[in-house]
């Protein structure tokens, strides 16, 4: 009785502010779909750690006859030399972290360099001599890149040793930036739609001043009397917040498993929607309790004894 | 039942208190009218019975509760125990008679068959048994307030406010009313009245306390809306007032 009571008027009061329930609707739509947006772009962004860390390489490339940086001396690495980086490889201090590595030759970077700019005008100019011979290092664990890096960098006939991750992280500080790009967007568009909630239950409050002052003098109680605000509230970002959630999955199933992923191909992993479904109830819990906290804030005026 | 000691109320901004040192105690089953010319505090004392304001001084009793002390979360279920009536009514316009005074007890979570005894009892007493699916606006303002005295008498409570029930009635429709409030008084209920009536109040002959500037002048067993009587402070000694009815009259 008292539950049909409560639910018949926060229905009422939603039928009363229409275009306001409305536009929280909207807003809390939007602004949660920013947040789903960004959860989901961490996500990828973890996924991707995941993925490009394993198979990043550390690359220790060897002095060619045109080289003068590192230790190069424009002249192309000795057998010798190369013996003896290999040897270091294998020696017992470097063994332990290195998973497994592989010796490129010039026609192997060739090979590859024809691969990678086939569009590309340079491939043309470009001769097997011109590209470094180089190890190419897997590491048991891929963050103590540092130790090959220190050891290998000083000896004779290596040009540079290069850290994979470096190139990546440069992405990921991109990927990064979008992410709290979008979170920035989303804690504006929360203030507001908080804001929104707020207004939206003082002008339902408003409406019913007459029913509220009653209710206050016959000695409803504070619990009675906010409960049904809340639920207004809570039911229009509610709405907003499930809204959220199918434009979530959407752009997953549509846009990133559909356009991106063929797109990108088997290049890269990206968040699928089962990443999207640990994303929707959270979108659902921010919404329904930031609607709750800020409707059980604006009623508190009209509770004052 | 109602106790006052020494109850002064300040509102903030204004030097002049609207209650100044108020001390008297109303007992169960009394019949009060609360006399005194616009601003005089009569208001003031009503909204501090019912704890809708607090008092700046002194010590509040109702019920056996002390108001002073009385936690917000307390206030509605101490509410529960008093009925009000006020001047304009107050009825809610989209809702039937009935619905009107049901509405109070729905709000305090009284069980459906509760309501469905107590609403037609109340209608009935008030006399409007045959009137409960009317709106409001269909209505009289005599029969307007008698919806309002049944939905403030409809819980049966202990204590029935009234703040110029009959402000806004002709004489006739006020009578009614105030045989309607005499009925209710035999019941038990302590009824406080605050009026500028002053037919009323003499034909009624019961206690009167008036107050000029928020201060007690006058308080009669018995008395009539004006005195030629020296004024008595305080509560206790009603020893003249008797007499002093008369002459007014």
């Amino acid at each position: 009785m008292r539950l049909g009571l409560i639910l018949g008027e926060a229905g009422s009061g939603l039928r009363r502010n229409v275009s306001m329930v409305i536009s929280v609707i909207l807003v809390t739509f939007i602004s949660l779909t920013f947040v789903g947006a960004a959860i989901l772009l961490q996500m990828q962004i973890g996924q991707m750690k995941g993925y490009w860390y394993d198979r990043a390489q550390v690359a220790v490339y060897l002095c060619t006859d045109v080289d003068n940086t590192g230790n190069c001396t424009q002249a192309a690495a000795t057998q010798e030399q190369i013996d003896n980086v290999e040897a270091q490889l294998n020696s017992p201090t470097l063994a332990p972290f290195i998973e497994k590595y592989e010796f490129e030759t010039h026609d192997q970077a060739f090979a590859n360099f024809q691969v990678q700019f086939a569009d590309n005008p340079i491939a043309a100019f470009v001769t097997p001599g011109d590209l470094n011979e180089s190890f190419r290092v897997n590491l048991v664990d891929p963050t103590n890149a540092d130790v090959l890096i220190e050891s290998l960098s000083g000896a004779a006939g290596v040009q540079d040793v290069q850290d994979q991750r470096g190139l990546l992280d440069q992405i990921f500080a991109i990927l990064n930036a979008a992410s709290y790009t979008a979170i920035g967007v989303a804690a504006l568009m929360l203030v507001a739609a908080v804001l929104l909630i707020a207004t939206t239950i003082r002008l339902s409050a408003f409406s019913r001043r007459r029913e509220l002052g009653i209710m206050r003098l016959v000695g409803a109680s504070n619990r009675f009397i906010q409960t049904p605000f809340i639920l207004e509230g809570v039911f229009a970002s509610l709405i907003g917040s499930l809204m959220a959630g199918g434009a979530i999955l959407a752009i997953v199933q549509f846009f990133v498993q559909g356009y991106l992923s063929r797109t990108l191909g088997s290049t890269t992993t990206l968040v699928g929607v089962n990443d999207a479904l640990v994303v929707v109830p959270v979108l659902i819990v921010v919404g329904a309790a930031l609607a709750a906290a800020s409707a059980g804030v604006a009623i508190s005026r009209y509770l004052k004894v | 039942m109602i106790r006052f000691d020494s109850v002064s109320k300040a509102y903030p901004g204004t030097t002049r208190p609207a209650l100044n040192t108020v001390s008297l105690e109303i007992l169960k089953g009394e019949f009060v009218f609360l006399v005194g010319a616009s601003g005089s505090g009569k208001s003031s004392f009503l909204r501090l019975i019912l704890k809708e304001e607090t008092p700046t001084k002194g010590e509040i009793h109702v019920l056996g509760q002390h108001l002073n002390s009385l936690s917000n979360r307390k206030v509605p279920y101490f509410r529960r125990n008093l009925g009000v009536v006020f001047q304009d009514f107050r009825l809610l316009p989209n809702k039937t008679v009935a619905d009107n005074v049901a509405f109070t007890l729905q709000v305090i979570g009284k069980s459906r068959g509760f309501i469905q005894e107590a609403v037609p009892d109340a209608l009935k007493m008030v006399g409007l048994a045959g009137k409960s699916n009317r709106f409001p606006h269909e209505l009289s303002g005599g029969e307007q307030q008698r919806v309002a005295i049944a939905r403030a008498v409809v819980n049966k409570p202990a204590i029935l406010l009234a703040d110029e029930p009959t402000g806004n009635l002709d004489p006739a429709t006020s009578a009614g009313i105030m045989t309607l409030l005499e009925r209710i008084n035999l019941g038990g209920t302590t009824v406080l009245m605050a009026t500028h009536d002053a037919g009323i109040v003499d034909q009624m002959q019961r206690r009167v306390i008036e107050l000029i500037s928020g201060q007690i002048v006058r308080d009669e067993r018995q008395g009539g809306y004006q005195t030629q009587a020296i004024p008595v402070q305080g509560f206790g000694s009603f020893g003249a007032a008797a007499d002093v009815s008369e002459v007014s009259k």
